[in-house]
């Protein structure tokens, strides 16, 4: 049961990332797994999509659907991409794993014109009611790791990305949070109310000029 | 050719397996390794044994025969009937010896195109090959991008490193050492410098595997024997081995065909033909590659791999690269292993089905 609202969940926020794509660009999708976005991307938006994936068994997925991938790691080879490469750098489900996050959200400013990414929100009042009332570190169905085995070494709050993104310089052209039903929260709702009701949340950026 | 002088004329031995299809889109050219040849998917016609990619190439295979027309020569310099050292010197009816001018990765792909000119081809769906082959490959793309719809270099580099270079000068040092090579001229003799070249080949060898290959192997266990006889018997297994691979090379390899090949490898450097800049060989390409290299490999390391991913990526080629886990050395492109082998598989079909290469070419033909 759980694992089925996870996964809609997530299907959720893949048609939404796609969704902030226009139709025939050229995208990178960082950390593309087994490739279930840039299929979508491919089939739906008829993009030009790349992807770069570190696990050897994702990237044998992908080839073997025809998609383009690379093995390689987020955090050390995005600098070998020439600036503004692609129209979308997307980095979906896959900041709160890598090592130095800022770092990697500048580079994906610099190599795409846009840059979408997708992430678990740390500030989910789930979560923090699991610290708050059992003094726990916070499972929740989205993260379902213990503190010693979690991937997720860099987890944040959309208030925190928000700032990062302001701190960057970057623009936030669109942002939709999710609840924990992969329903989108009240567009017009403030910051702290996604903050404390988004399950996840999806940005379109992009680098301001000069 | 790259030295200067041009060769005319040459001769180029070939297999191919499988049918052309109708719209002649379904064509393969596999490119053969150091000492490999065309002999891809048969029976060797000196050592009986399989095909040296038997388990690539073959119905049903990864590079399926029932659908791809595979094609593969023996390189200009080779000694399997392709002109090399050992082919007679028109202008002098004796064989060229060293008097054959130096060939380079360039010169053998030159008269690769002039094969597929010959057969009639204009566009190969793809060209594959490891090591030396994988050079080849990528100075395909380079000198032909409009004749490569999709390209497979494995376990390759776009240029030989220090230590390549090192590891043949060392093989070249034995066969010339070797007083039967006479100066490159053995053939007029009668002779054949079998020692040099053997030891060459046991050099060679050590660096096609991985210590961690060997350990597991051969580690110290001894041959047919329960001490060691304290005398310079091949009293390890190991040695043993290395005797053999050395003396059932030069069986079917010629020692001043050695010489040109290893030389072809060590003068590749694709990117110092394009102002040093890798990316500009691919520059107008729009070949969609599969780049492939396998962890235990360190005469060609992922190092390698990934230069000529980030050229490809520099220069917007669609490209897949797969680093393989495997403990068996540089030698693992020519081992059914399975995730290179599904890698292959995936990449191919999808690419036959982009290029609209029916499933069988056969049932298209009917």
């Amino acid at each position: 049961m759980t694992s089925r609202i996870s996964q809609a969940t997530a299907r959720v926020d893949l048609l939404l990332v796609a969704d902030m794509v226009e139709p025939g660009a050229r995208v990178l999708d960082v950390g593309c797994g087994d490739g279930a976005l840039l299929e979508i991307l491919t089939r739906d938006r008829k993009v030009d999509g790349r992807g770069i994936e570190l696990s050897q068994a994702g990237v044998n997925g992908c080839v073997a659907k025809g998609l383009s991938v690379v093995q390689g790691d987020a955090d050390t080879d995005l600098v070998d991409y020439p600036d503004d490469a692609f129209d979308y750098v997307i980095l979906s489900q896959t900041l709160q794993a890598t090592r130095r996050p800022r770092q990697v959200l500048e580079r994906m400013l610099r190599i795409g014109r846009r840059a979408i990414v997708s992430f678990p929100n740390f500030g989910h009042w789930r979560i923090r009611s699991e610290l708050m009332l059992k003094g726990r570190m916070p499972r929740t169905e989205a993260l379902s790791y213990s503190w010693y085995d979690t991937p997720n070494i860099h987890l944040c709050t959309i208030r925190d990305f928000v700032q990062l993104v302001d701190e960057l310089g970057a623009s936030i052209d669109r942002a939709v949070a999710l609840d924990r039903y992969g329903s989108e929260v009240r567009v017009d709702a403030p910051w702290w109310f996604w903050n404390m009701f988004g399950e996840q949340a999806v940005f379109l950026l992009h680098r301001k000029r000069g | 050719m790259d030295a200067g002088p041009s060769l005319a004329p040459i001769s180029i031995a070939y297999q191919t397996y499988g049918e052309l299809n109708a719209d002649r889109s379904n064509a393969i050219l596999v490119c053969h390794a150091l000492t490999g040849d065309q002999h891809v998917a048969n029976e060797h016609p000196v050592t009986g044994k399989p095909g040296w990619w038997s388990a690539m190439v073959g119905p049903g295979r990864p590079i399926d025969t029932d659908r791809y027309f595979v094609i593969c020569s023996n390189v200009i310099g080779g000694c399997l009937g392709s002109t090399g050292p050992a082919s007679v010197n028109p202008e002098t009816g004796s064989p060229w010896g060293l008097n054959l001018p130096v060939v380079t990765i360039r010169d053998m792909v030159r008269a690769q195109a002039m094969l597929i000119d010959h057969l009639g081809i204009e566009t190969l769906f793809c060209v594959a090959g490891g090591s030396m082959g994988g050079m080849q490959v990528l100075q395909w793309v380079a000198s032909y991008p409009e004749r490569v719809f999709s390209a497979l270099p494995i376990a390759t580099a776009s240029k030989h490193s220090a230590q390549n270079i090192a590891f043949h000068e060392v093989g070249r040092q034995a066969v010339m050492a070797d007083p039967d090579w006479r100066g490159g001229r053995y053939a007029e003799f009668g002779v054949r410098p079998t020692k040099g070249l053997a030891v060459a080949r046991m050099a060679a060898h050590i660096t096609y595997l991985s210590e961690g290959a060997l350990q597991r192997k051969f580690g110290r266990k001894l041959q047919d024997r329960s001490a060691p006889t304290f005398s310079f018997d091949a009293d390890f297994q190991i040695e043993n081995y290395l005797r053999y691979q050395g003396s059932s090379f030069v069986d079917r390899f010629d020692a001043n065909s050695y010489l040109y090949v290893t030389r072809a490898c060590d003068y590749f450097d694709l990117a110092a033909d394009y102002d040093g800049t890798l990316a500009r060989a691919f520059a107008g390409a729009a070949t969609r590659f599969c780049v492939v290299s396998f962890t235990s490999d360190w005469l060609y390391p992922t190092s390698d791999a990934r230069t000529i991913v980030h050229a490809l990526n520099a220069a917007s080629l669609p490209v897949s690269f797969v680093e393989i886990e495997t403990d068996k050395g540089h030698d693992a492109f020519l081992l059914d292993e399975p995730d290179f082998m599904a890698t292959t598989r995936g990449f191919l079909e999808s690419a036959a089905n982009a290029r609209g290469i029916a499933q069988q070419a056969k049932a298209a033909a009917k």
